[in-house]
């Protein structure tokens, strides 16, 4: 059974990773590639690894590719028609993937450790479950998870500033300036009270009478 | 099925990811194939953890992950920008990174 779901989520993974590099539109390689990703998970899964299987459908399949489906939506079809890179390049790169297969293939499966032939170690009954997982990356692997949450913000920072609109909406629109700050929305907007559509409360909240 | 098999899909996903990046003009699909590649590290990694018993390969795979997310949002970020500026989306032709 479980050699069943391995062939089947491999081809499946494979297959869409073909579909990523040769689909020309963008857009259906991002399907592709969310498929790669969901039957990922299922190899996941058969190595006994839930919580990585889970995250990766919810994180990557998820978030991740809702990101992508958004930017190849803003950037639009013109980009789409780009083939393959000319020259050299395209001539040079199928010898260099097999090259890059074949050593892949020689450094793992060749490297003499018996127990890539066998399925593994024996496990305990919580090997991948969210409990362990939590466990040890607030214990053994504190630091790098710090590490990653700082990176993370770096990123977010980073993102912010890459694809801040430094100038207004379009070709009339003036860049945000003091005055457009100045026309601040009146007082008590956002508020609990403003929500509720008690527009006394607001005014008495704030002191102004509307 | 054994460890290897896992480690050979992994592999080939790993070529087939390397394929489209020397491929690719295009700079979001180069983005993904890059993510092809992640995966198939990752794959890796949490095939060698099954292999060991023990959990440390699934956490070198959640960092993975993380810096996954982290450079998936500036690519995307960076593109964004470039198009913005009203230039051509093609890695072929964005040589200059002054200005």
């Amino acid at each position: 059974m479980s050699a069943v779901v391995f062939f089947i989520a491999s081809l499946g993974a494979i297959a869409g990773a073909i579909g990523v590099v040769m689909l020309r539109n963008p857009f259906y390689g991002v399907l592709a590639l969310v498929g790669h990703l969901l039957c990922l998970a299922a190899l996941f899964l058969l190595l006994n690894a839930e919580f990585l299987a889970a995250s990766q459908v919810i994180i990557y399949a998820g978030a991740v590719m809702v990101l992508y489906v958004f930017v190849v939506a803003y950037i639009g079809g013109e980009s789409a028609s780009l083939g393959a890179s000319p020259g050299l390049l395209r001539i040079a790169t199928p010898p260099i993937v097999v090259l890059l297969l074949v050593e892949l293939l020689i450094t793992t499966l060749g490297s003499g450790l018996k127990a890539i032939g066998t399925h593994g170690a024996k496990i305990p009954a919580d090997y991948g479950s969210p409990a362990q997982i939590g466990e040890l990356l607030l214990t053994t692997y504190l630091f790098p998870f710090e590490i990653a949450s700082i990176l993370l913000l770096v990123a977010a920072v980073g993102a912010v500033g890459l694809a801040r609109r430094k100038a207004g909406f379009g070709p009339d629109d003036k860049p945000f300036d003091a005055a457009t700050l100045a026309a601040a929305p009146p007082k008590g907007s956002g508020t609990m009270a403003e929500g509720a559509g008690d527009r006394a409360i607001v005014g008495a909240i704030t002191g102004d009478g509307r | 099925m054994n460890i290897g098999w896992y480690l050979t899909v992994s592999a080939i996903i790993f070529a087939i990811g390397a394929a489209g990046i020397l491929t690719k003009r295009n700079p979001l699909v180069i983005l993904l194939c890059l993510e092809l590649m992640l995966n198939a590290a990752n794959l890796s990694l949490i095939s060698f953890s099954r292999m060991w018993g023990n959990g440390d390969g699934q956490i070198f795979a959640i960092i993975v992950m993380v810096v996954a997310a982290c450079e998936v949002v500036i690519g995307l970020g960076l593109i964004v920008a470039i198009h913005r500026r009203g230039l051509r989306v093609d890695a072929d032709e964005l040589r200059e990174l002054a200005g």
